[in-house]
């Protein structure tokens, strides 16, 4: 096993995708440094004052404004509205969400790369990794070894797993070197709010309590490798159903933008929550952003995204196992 | 001596979306001799050669290597196979050594010298370091041809081995096919649609068409009933009819006929000819090939 393990590794590495990946990320991370940058400074600037509880009163301000809008849409109004409730929470009791600091960008960089960026990262090795051998014929070498077809499968399943770890890796020690470069290195122990419910329209602070920074991204992080791990094996499932690479990337990425732009609008569309790509975004049940259907929570997205991540496993293994090849 | 059967066949069957495409064959492949698999194109013999070696399941039949069955003993059977089907197909990205590694590592044991040594017998020791993408098709058949020996196969599969081949290669393969088998003692099976190709390395022959085994033989039979002898005589019609008295007339074609070839009947034949009074201008016996049997068999003419 480990030498099959070995081989699907050497495979991946020698097709320069890890290196690929790497090389977007740190090129992401250090755009997004810069953009984070300006926009402090540009802050300052407008307020005239580098004072957070300033800049948070501010933004609250804002944010009141657009309420009062009328051209304003529900869900949006909604989603403003319990942001609004947090930045008061946070403004009472003194603290500062956004303090600067590598470790809250690695922070705010995860949780907006959780549903689509990370994916996608994840897709680029994962939507190969059979149908590259199916469409080159190499499969056929591989089939004919002394070797059951359910270990094969299992070998490159397992070494998917080794490349989303690396790649999450990646992601955190990019994203806080990169960024610390500008913010500095610090802020690992800053407080921060979580455990916030949404009910309906109300934000309940009942459970709210603090948690250390560098805690509290070790959860993200954890929520980002199981996501990637669900995004990486439906990809799986679909390079063993196709032999064409480019079909498989096609589908994933249009499930995958699909979800963005469905998390916007399916407020009212209740049984949408049992599709994977609306229940991606796990960190925002931990910062207490409103979910996209209401009744939705932490449980109920991992245990829908895990059905799908076993079905589609179960599916790969019987349909590799069982299938001809041409 | 008798020879040990490594690949037995029993009545295979394959239906690929209600089309019956092998229509139960069956054959066996001795220790140390080379089988060819002979047929035009769409015949079957890719789709015989992927059940042979697992790649698809057959809707029935039974398939036995080298004592396991394929099906229920997949990994102790398909150890004792080494196979190439339709082109070798290799990871473009690796070097050759490294495709080798690769493939060394899925069957327990091989030594580092194993691999040198099937290297060395192919000839590929100059460019193996090299990465695939830049060996020629010759190469790469060359390559296919080291990992399948990589295990110690016992059966060596050949779907068109000489495919892409130059002549120089085509007759270096052979003259290597011919050595494996009467030297390392494989069973090879190789096939074709090449005539003069099977014809020249092959002890047996299966010649297939439209997913049915029409004949099974030793080359040699094979050819011996196909010789042929050319008559051009004249009056042509008396001709046919003294001959065909005498034995069965094959075909005319435009002034001449076509007998079987019947050493010690031909001057009898002839004199009979002669005393009727036709003019015979040339009695030639005709070189005995594969192709006329092939072409009568998967339907150019009939036979008889
Ligand atoms: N996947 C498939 N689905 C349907 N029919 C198939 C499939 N693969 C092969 N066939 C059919 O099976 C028949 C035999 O094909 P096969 O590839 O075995 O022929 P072959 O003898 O190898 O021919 P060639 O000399 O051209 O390589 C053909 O009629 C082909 O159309
Ligand atoms: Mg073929």
């Amino acid at each position: 096993m480990n030498n099959l393990v070995y081989n699907e590794m050497l495979k991946i590495v020698r097709k320069k995708r890890l290196f690929v990946i790497a090389a977007i990320v740190a090129v992401l991370v250090a755009l997004f440094t810069y953009a984070q940058f300006k926009q402090v400074k540009e802050l300052q600037e407008r307020l005239g004052t580098s004072d957070w509880r300033t800049q948070l009163q501010q933004q609250i301000i804002d944010a009141q404004n657009r309420l009062n809008s009328s051209s304003i849409s529900e869900e949006w109004r909604k989603y403003l509205q319990i942001r609004l409730q947090q930045q008061q929470y946070y403004l009472e009791h003194d603290i500062n969400p956004s303090a600067p600091g590598a470790p809250t960008f690695m922070r705010m960089f995860i949780e907006n790369a959780i549903d689509l960026f990370l994916p996608l990262l994840v897709m680029v090795v994962a939507a190969d990794l059979v149908s590259s051998e199916a469409s080159g014929g190499t499969i056929k070498l591989l089939l004919t070894r002394p070797v059951k077809r359910g270990t094969i499968l299992l070998s490159k399943y397992i070494a998917l797993l080794l490349a989303i770890s690396f790649i999450l890796l990646t992601v955190a020690l990019l994203s806080y070197l990169i960024s610390g470069i500008v913010f500095g290195y610090h802020g690992w122990r800053l407080p921060l709010l979580t455990g916030f419910t949404i009910n309906g329209e109300d934000l309940n602070t009942e459970g709210v309590h603090l948690l250390p920074q560098w805690k509290y991204v070790l959860i993200e992080l954890g929520l980002a490798w199981y996501v990637a791990i669900v995004a990486g094996t439906l990809t799986f499932m679909l390079s063993v159903l196709m032999r064409s690479t480019a079909a498989v990337m096609g589908i994933m990425l249009a499930a995958l933008i699909s979800g963005a732009i469905l998390s916007n609008m399916v407020s009212s569309w209740e049984s949408a929550k049992y599709l994977f790509m609306v229940n991606l975004r796990l960190t925002d049940y931990i910062s207490g952003t409103a979910p996209p259907i209401d009744g939705m929570t932490l449980g109920f997205s991992m245990t829908v995204l895990a059905v799908w991540g076993l079905l589609a496993l179960a599916i790969a293994f019987i349909v590799f196992t069982k299938r001809d090849v041409y | 001596m008798t020879k040990q059967a490594t690949l037995i066949v029993e009545n295979l069957r394959k239906t690929i979306r209600r089309k019956e495409i092998i229509k139960g064959i069956s054959f066996e492949l001795k220790e140390g001799e080379v089988f060819g698999f002979l047929g035009p194109n769409g015949a079957g013999k890719t789709t015989t050669i992927r059940m042979l070696v697992g790649l698809i399941k057959p809707t029935s039949g039974r398939i036995s290597i080298c004592g396991y069955d394929l099906e229920r003993q997949f990994t102790k059977a398909i150890r004792h196979i080494g196979c190439i089907v339709e082109n070798p197909e290799l990871y473009p990205y690796l070097s050759g050594w490294e495709n080798l590694e690769h493939f060394a590592r899925m069957v327990p044991d091989i030594p580092k010298a194993r691999m040198n040594e099937v290297v060395e017998l192919v000839g590929l020791q100059n460019r193996i370091h090299d990465r695939v993408s830049t060996y020629s098709l010759g190469m790469r058949q060359r390559l296919g041809i080291a990992q399948a020996l990589l295990g110690k196969p016992k059966v060596l599969i050949l779907d068109e081995p000489t495919n892409g081949l130059d002549p120089v290669g085509i007759r270096e393969m052979r003259e290597f096919i011919r050595f494996l088998a009467e030297t390392e003692g494989l069973s090879v099976l190789v096939s074709s649609h090449l005539l003069s190709e099977i014809q020249l390395m092959c002890d047996r022959v299966a010649i297939m068409a439209k997913g049915t085994m029409l004949r099974v033989d030793t080359v040699e039979h094979l050819l011996k009933e196909q010789a042929r002898v050319v008559w051009k005589a004249e009056p042509l019609e008396a001709a046919k009819a003294i001959l065909a008295a005498e034995t069965s007339i094959f075909r005319t074609d435009g002034d001449t006929l076509i007998t079987p070839y019947e050493p010690k009947k031909l001057s009898v034949w002839n004199k009979k000819l002669v005393e009727a009074g036709v003019a015979v201008h040339e009695i030639q016996p005709k070189l005995p090939t594969l192709e006329d049997l092939f072409i009568e068999l998967t339907g150019g003419e009939t036979i008889e």
